[in-house]
């Protein structure tokens, strides 16, 4: 087990490496660049070749990646030139991903909470209504794009209703104070509970929002699990042996049809950043997606970088994390 | 991205809104679901909140050159000399009035006395004489046109040497005069100290918080801990804070103020970069203002009691003609046949919001020197393929650059206009072929790099003279047009700082008309097609907010009730 994670742990730091050498020379091969976005609309040719030079933009790729490299070694991932232009890459996105993880937790939370027990109740009443309602529910799920949604999520309860907030991540009023950068944590941890509550209710929206598409695929799965097992042996056993429906559920159905639910969850995490991209854009949550988007319009490369490659580090990781529960859920797999 | 069939999309609204309101069922029990708890304020002012399409870069003006940096900064700090209000005319601000000596070259600014800093620092000459020379002694980083663009566009070199520079030096023989002399007369003093960039900002705090040490790291600028967080001037309003996680930048009153001060307690600065959310926080009260609202929903916020101010239109948007890589465009017939071709008039009813003009010249009528009688170019295809034939260019083909995913002031949906452009020129004969890419995405790299022949683009005028614009356009022959590939380019650029070098005004503004005459009917180095005005948006709770065509409002005598 212990060898095991070693072993993929120096897998992580291989992906990482290569992924970097990647995402250096694509954002580099795209159209545009970080001078444009720094000189404005009125740069004259001169001042643009002054800055190349200044920045050794102008140098061969591979030695602008070497010196990347060498700094990143010793935490230096450059400095913003579009996002929060002036800071240092690694501090944007300190600042910036715990919105995200809180979005995405709760979104997560969400998912599993709703999905994991329609996916059961669609499985047991199959082919009902109830069953067919919550397959048609989870295709339109997948198929609204986000931004519709979050639309018309935020037109119908912040414009039209007026009772949640249409965007950020608490009111500016609220002179809160943030020690973890996590806004609910920090409310509870510093007992305003008015500031924890407020950052919460500005979650709402987007976590329903971002929670469409993982709540379908877990809801999914989750039905298709608990269909196989039901059709199990040892269920019809246990049945035979007159155990309690509770126990049925439970230990023998619930447990077995977990493993493939786990790991749709792991697998969710991918998607989770890419939905939190476009889900942050509009609920305007100052967050690593945001950063994303903004750091394309302004080709800020320092904090592309960093962003991607630790989004690309929790990816492996959770995944990691999610093989390694595997052991947890089926004994079989222990003794490997 | 096409919406979802109605039978579907019910269903999900529905059954999301079921969801949803169990969440908010459950919120209002506890606390009433999120009522937006902006300040209440206890002046009479109370608290406005903006709703900013983009974060300051800094909070140190000298060293940017972006709007939403300025909207902040210009609440904080103030210039010798100001803009009246809703005009872009020059007033006093904290010099109380100044002359020039007769060659122009020195001026002599009397002060406004007991003005302090935010921090407690006098304003005197002293101070002014510490900000020029701060300017002038840039190193480094701090000279990079990235950095230092108004000092570089307005003043040229600095103390080094390397390049000429129009600052001397300044001397303050008491505590409410400072004298700036000059290397030569410019048009554009003392107008250009009124650009947020020459705001005066406390010494003391600039020497406390290191404001100089901008360095460039690896690929960009790091900021000193001033221009981060201890901007300081003498403006009606402080900085408090600029919360990064909650995208909010915070201004408190400033109550020690010189000036009438401000209604407001509080004043807010939100950073929503999507258009349509700004546009649903306003609608929601999350917001109580935001700029650049999208031209199609203008009548929609009217109609929901929200003020729409449209500004005096004081930008242009032109046809840029690139002269280097296609000679057939070096001659004055074919740009002559590109003019003749395009339908301004149309263009403007169909593409533009309300209030565009057609523009005759390179900037607005408002604008000093300005020519009545310049050579106009009515719509007239047939005249347009008359002079391509005379030219030898009726098979002209050009590579037709316009920006996505970007709107401008002047520009609002580059898309539309391209498409009526582009159709204009085919009617005349022009084989065109379409390049579109994102604005930092390859478009101004491939128009400064001369790959389009002909392009969208313009300006927003930083003040009221016109060397601001066509001196800032044609002032040197290596520019965008590249004018340079014509025997004139040399010319103009001549012209441009000769007139600009004249002290005397009504000289200065004969030589500008003139100067405009030639512009449009011996170089014409691009088509000038349009002035637009932009506008901005303010809920019916605001009071009191007065739109400026150089869209630099001031919020100090705004007030916001209910």
């Amino acid at each position: 087990m212990l060898r095991y994670t070693i072993r993929r742990l120096a897998q992580l730091v291989l992906v990482v490496f290569v992924l970097s050498m990647l995402l250096f020379g694509w954002l580099r091969m795209l159209p545009g660049g970080p001078v444009s976005a720094l000189l404005g609309d009125r740069a004259t040719p001169e001042a643009r070749a002054q800055l190349e030079s200044q920045l050794g933009l102008d140098q061969p790729i591979w030695v602008q990646y070497g010196k990347f490299l060498l700094r990143a070694l010793t935490g230096d991932f450059g400095t913003s030139t579009g996002v929060e232009r002036g800071s240092p890459a690694l501090e944007v996105f300190l600042t910036r991903f715990p919105a995200t993880i809180e979005l995405s937790l709760l979104a997560l939370l969400l998912a599993v909470a709703i999905g994991i027990p329609l996916g059961y109740l669609a499985a047991r009443r199959r082919g009902g209504w109830w069953d067919n309602i919550s397959i048609t529910w989870s295709l339109v799920g997948v198929a609204v794009p986000v931004f519709f949604l979050a639309f018309l999520l935020k037109f119908v309860f912040a414009v039209q209703l007026g009772v949640l907030p249409a965007s950020g991540r608490q009111d500016t009023a609220i002179q809160a104070t943030h020690i973890t950068g996590f806004y609910i944590l920090d409310g509870l941890l510093t007992r305003e509970w008015d500031a924890s509550w407020n950052a919460f209710v500005h979650l709402v929206l987007p976590a329903i929002a971002l929670s469409t598409i993982p709540f379908a695929v877990i809801f999914r799965i989750t039905r298709a699990a608990v269909l196989d097992v039901l059709d199990e042996d040892y269920v019809r056993t246990a049945r035979a042996k007159g155990l309690s429906a509770m126990v049925i559920r439970g230990r023998h159905v619930l447990h077995n049809a977990m493993l493939p639910v786990v790991t749709t969850i792991g697998l969710q995490t991918g998607a989770l950043l890419a939905g939190a991209v476009l889900t942050e854009r509009v609920f305007n949550i100052a967050g690593i997606g945001q950063a994303v988007a903004v750091g394309f319009e302004r080709k800020d490369f320092p904090v592309l970088q960093v962003v991607i490659l630790a989004a690309a580090m929790v990816y492996v990781l959770v995944n990691l994390l999610v093989d390694l529960s595997y052991a947890l859920i089926d004994p079989r797999l222990r003794a490997r | 991205m096409r919406a979802p069939s109605r039978p579907l999309r019910s269903t999900s609204v529905r059954r999301r809104v079921a969801i949803a309101g169990i969440t908010c069922a459950l919120a209002v029990s506890a606390a009433g679901c999120a009522e937006s708890q902006r300040g209440e304020g206890g002046g009479e002012g109370g608290s406005l909140t903006f709703g900013a399409a983009g974060a300051p870069d800094l909070f140190d003006p000298f060293y940017a050159s972006d709007g939403e940096t300025f909207r902040v900064t210009r609440q904080i700090m103030e210039g010798l000399v100001g803009f009246k209000e809703g005009t872009a005319d020059v007033e006093p601000e904290l010099a109380e009035s100044w002359e020039p000596s007769p060659d122009g070259k020195t001026w002599t600014f009397h002060l406004r006395e007991g003005v302090k800093f935010h921090d407690g620092t006098d304003f005197n000459g002293e101070a002014v004489c510490k900000n020029f020379e701060r300017w002038y002694n840039q190193t480094g980083a701090g000279q990079n046109n990235a950095l230092s663009y108004y000092w570089i566009e307005n003043f040229g070199g600095f103390a080094d040497g390397a390049k000429p520079s129009l600052y001397a030096s300044c001397e303050s023989p008491d505590a409410a005069t400072a004298t700036v002399h000059l290397t030569r007369a410019t048009s554009k003093f003392p107008d250009l100290l009124g650009l947020p960039s020459f705001s005066m900002q406390s010494p003391a705090a600039m020497e406390q918080y290191q404001a100089n040490d901008v360095r460039a790291e690896g690929d960009s600028f790091a900021y000193p801990e001033y221009a981060k967080s201890h901007p300081t001037g003498t403006g009606p309003f402080e900085f408090v804070s600029y919360d990064q996680g909650n995208a909010a930048i915070r201004l408190e009153r400033n109550d020690e103020y010189w000036g009438e001060k401000a209604k407001l307690n509080d004043l807010t600065f939100r950073i929503i970069p999507d258009e349509t959310t700004r546009k649903q926080e306003l609608e929601s009260g999350g917001i109580d203002a935001y700029d650049f609202p999208n031209a199609a929903d203008l009548k929609a916020l009217r109609d929901a009691g929200n003020q729409v101010e449209v500004r005096d239109p004081f930008n242009i948007m032109y046809l840029g003609i690139t002269q280097k890589n296609n000679p057939a465009l070096r001659d004055l017939r074919v740009r002559q046949a590109l003019a003749h071709a395009v339908d301004r008039e149309n263009l403007v009813k169909a593409n533009l919001p309300e209030g565009a003009e057609v523009a005759k010249e390179f900037y607005p009528e408002t604008v000093d020197g300005y020519a009545q009688d310049v050579r106009e170019y009515p719509h007239d295809p047939a005249r347009a393929k008359q002079l391509l034939a005379e030219a030898g260019a009726s098979d002209l083909t050009l590579n037709f650059y316009w920006p996505a995913e970007v709107t401008r002031p002047y520009m609002p949906d580059p898309q539309g206009i391209f498409n009526a452009l582009a159709e204009d020129l085919r009617e005349a004969g022009i084989t065109v072929n379409a390049v579109s890419k994102p604005w930092n995405g390859g478009y101004i790299d491939d128009v400064d790099n001369a790959r389009a022949d002909v392009f969208l683009l313009g300006w927003t005028g930083d003040y009221n003279t016109p060397d601001n614009f066509i001196g800032t356009f044609f002032g040197t022959p290596e520019n965008r047009f590249y004018t340079g590939a014509s025997p004139w380019g040399e010319q103009l650029a001549t012209e441009l700082r000769a007139a600009d070098a004249e002290p005397d005004e009504p000289r200065r503004n004969a030589l500008y008309q003139e100067i405009n005459r030639k512009l449009l009917s011996e170089y014409l180095p691009a088509v000038p097609l349009s002035h637009s005005p932009p506008a901005i948006v303010v809920s019916e709770r605001v009071q009191g907010l007065v739109p400026s065509p150089l869209t630099a409002e001031e919020f100090a005598g705004v007030s916001v009730t209910g």
